[in-house]
């Protein structure tokens, strides 16, 4: 097993080419490409069952979604050949869509065991409970994560606002070097959206790469794109600037489609 | 059973049979053992998923208590009491505080009445054939009062550990808990041991009213070992017996708790894991007795089983006719990581009063793909990935335990056993 770190990344952080997959024998994607540069942001938006989170799930490697055809390179390694965990620790993080309820799994345990298993990899110490409390309470507190809450169980009984800002809080913990959302604004509440945008924001830096999946172009006001793509029946139908955003928005996805498949 | 039984009577019944103290009890054991042995149905029920063939390898070598037995290194932060069994001898006695009286029960000479109302009430040795050989049998262990109204700050550790060395051996340990109204106790009863013998153990457990326990078993037997054990308890009105069993070794054992709910408003609790691999077969026999009104009963079992080991589950709750506004819980959950492990549960209820609130059920299951994918997704190992979420399945039925700090000690056998046990693939292959 090949797990490192990627301290520094000189070329296109993330190179998908010609993705083809598809879910229980079923044909998802069909032809995804893009290229994503390091400090980029990039916003997917696409009708639902366009295959959005198919694609995250390819990328982070989840069994489910089998590869038939394409390649995907991560800071030139090839990430297929990974495994979920080396993906991670490569720098990869995924916001879910929808958070996994882990019962028994204290958010405390949860996310020292994930910061332990990079510092591990990074021949760095070990943060025990005490210590690592420590470590996680501001941020927490930041995103409106109490410590009421870091001691449950894993998104077990949480609303769906909570789910989403434990996954953000998580990404803060972890500082990866791409970052995934996939509807991170669903379920936020209208002030969660602002704290979970600053959380985000606060995260850019010229090394960091984002691809946001949202239905809703008010998120994008928060947290501002380089590109738009729009994704139906499992590619890349048209990308553009900011301002297609505001256009599906007032246009729906139809006229945007050209082909349908 | 016949065959059995001669290979599992130690040479040394003699001793039993001439102290006086203990003759009537004796005599009562060996007769049980003539009449019935493991033949009458009930017993052949009870028994029919151990294979008592395996005994046949005994010889009937009473063991002989060795020098010194230590406690396991993890106590060590427990400020505790301790009390060493060494192949079924008392050898060791902290000093304990002076409302506790503490019986060495290896004299034969005379013992206190207090001892002999209590020693075999609890227990039937004709429906429980094990504990009628013990009874013949042991030569030593330890009774213990804890006198009205004593508030015991301290946990009592109880050592049991069984060398064989080249030896094959049998030991019958015997223990006695006498809590008088109003006592309050934490008992931890750890099993150790190493090469192959048969641990023989009886644990019996006479609760006054008010009184409370929190007893917690530890099996960590040799693999090669057998680890036989009878705990029954009698509990007056009122009182609190929070019971909790985690087993992780012995080639074959059958933990086997009782309890009468003697009085209103009884709590028991009595809850546990067991942790099995390679070809361990671990049993458990639980049977609870509302005998009064208005008492509850919780039980919660959860079980892991890798490689090729076996569970059995087997618990009756039986509520008695005048027992009403029972409140009884009972469930055995099992994970079952490999293709090759079996499990049998066999949850029972006898209810004979009509205004009761009891339920009991048995399930199996896998580790769920999702929740190792969400874990791997933030960089944890697919084997500690596993182990995090076979850990949390456990700990459900641990944190039943009271006691925060033991509470945390067995938490923490429980996850030595997952980084031992668990690995990243058990599952897909089976092995
Ligand atoms: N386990 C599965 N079995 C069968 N089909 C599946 C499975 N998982 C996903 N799919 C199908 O794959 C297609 C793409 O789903 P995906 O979740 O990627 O869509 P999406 O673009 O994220 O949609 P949304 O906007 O609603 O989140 C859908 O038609 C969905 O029904
Ligand atoms: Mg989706």
């Amino acid at each position: 097993m090949l797990v490192d770190l990627i301290e520094e990344c000189n070329m296109t952080l993330l190179e998908i080419e010609n993705i083809h997959a598809e879910v229980d024998g079923r044909p998802i994607l069909r032809g995804i490409n893009l290229s994503i540069e390091a400090g980029r942001i990039h916003a997917i938006m696409g009708p639902n069952g366009s295959g959005k989170s198919t694609l995250t799930y390819v990328l982070t490697g989840r069994e489910s979604c089998k590869v038939t055809q394409g390649s995907i390179s991560f800071c030139g390694r090839d990430l297929l050949s990974m495994e979920p965990d080396e993906r991670a620790i490569a720098g990869l993080f995924l916001a879910m869509q929808y958070p996994v309820e882990l019962p028994g799994v204290s958010g405390l345990t949860f996310l020292r065991e994930a910061v332990n298993a990079r510092r591990k990899v990074a021949g760095e110490e070990l943060v025990d409970s005490m210590e690592f409390l420590k470590m996680v309470r501001s941020k927490a507190n930041s995103l409106g994560v109490s410590d009421e809450m870091l001691k449950r169980s894993v998104n077990v009984g949480f609303s769906g606002g909570e789910k989403k800002r434990n996954e953000i809080l998580q990404m803060a913990m972890l500082e990866p070097r791409f970052c995934i959302l996939d509807e991170t604004d669903s379920g936020l509440d209208i002030d969660a959206l602002k704290v979970v945008s600053d959380g985000v924001n606060s995260l850019r830096s010229s090394d960091r790469s984002m691809l946001v999946i949202t239905h809703y172009q008010r998120l994008l006001d928060y947290i501002e794109p380089d590109l738009v793509h729009v994704l139906a029946h499992g590619r890349i139908q048209k990308t553009g600037g900011k301002e297609l955003a505001l256009q599906l928005e007032q246009r729906g996805y139809i006229n945007f489609i050209e082909t349908a498949a | 059973m016949p065959s059995n039984k001669k290979h599992l009577l130690p040479n040394n019944i003699q001793e039993n049979s001439e102290a006086e103290w203990l003759g009537s009890l004796f005599r009562k054991a060996v007769e049980d053992i003539e009449r019935s042995g493991m033949q009458g149905t009930m017993l052949a029920e009870a028994w029919r998923f151990t294979d008592l063939n395996s005994f046949k390898v005994f010889e009937p070598i009473a063991a002989t208590n060795t020098a010194v037995v230590s406690c396991p290194k993890f106590f060590a932060e427990l400020d505790a009491v301790e009390l060493h069994i060494s192949n079924g001898a008392l050898i060791w006695k902290d000093t304990f505080p002076e409302y506790v009286d503490l019986f060495d029960l290896a004299d034969r000479k005379i013992a206190p009445s207090w001892l002999t109302e209590a020693l075999g009430s609890a227990i039937n040795t004709e429906m429980h054939p094990f504990a009628a050989i013990n009874t013949t049998a042991f030569s030593g262990g330890v009774a213990m009062r804890i006198r009205k109204d004593a508030v015991m700050k301290k946990p009592i550790i109880l050592l049991v550990d069984t060398q064989a060395n080249d030896k094959i051996i049998v030991a019958n340990p015997r223990v006695l808990v006498v809590l008088e109204e109003g006592a309050v106790v934490d008992l931890i009863e750890v099993h150790t041991g190493s090469g192959i013998y048969i641990n023989n153990v009886v644990t019996e457990l006479i609760i006054g009213k008010n009184a409370r326990i929190g007893h917690y078993k530890l099996q960590t037997e040799d693999t090669d070992a057998f680890h036989i054990a009878m705990n029954a308890a009698h509990c007056a009105a009122n009182s609190i017996y929070d019971n909790f069993a985690l087993s992780t070794g012995a080639k074959l054992s059958r933990n086997e708790i009782s309890a009468t709910l003697d009085g209103i408003h009884t709590k028991y609790s009595i809850n546990g894991s067991y942790l099995g691999c390679s070809d361990q077969h671990m049993e458990t026999v639980t049977f609870i007795d509302h005998a009064k009104p208005s008492c509850v009963s919780h039980e919660l079992y959860k079980g892991v089983l890798v490689n090729h080991a076996q569970g059995v589950f087997q618990g009756k709750i039986l509520v008695r006719k005048n027992a009403q506004k029972t409140n009884g819980y009972q469930m055995n959950r099992a994970l079952l990581l490999s293709k090759e492990v079996k499990i049998n549960s066999k949850p029972e209820l006898e209810i004979y009063a009509d205004d009761v609130m009891c339920s009991h059920g048995a399930t199996v299951g896998e580790l769920d793909e999702e929740q190792i994918f969400y874990l791997m997704a933030r960089g944890i190992s697919k084997k500690q990935a596993r182990a995090i979420l076979v850990s949390a399945y456990v700990e459900e039925a641990i944190n039943y335990i009271n006691n925060l700090l033991i509470r945390d000690l067995f938490t923490m056998v429980a996850s030595n056993w997952m980084q031992q046990n668990i690995t990243d693939t058990q599952d897909i292959n089976g092995s």
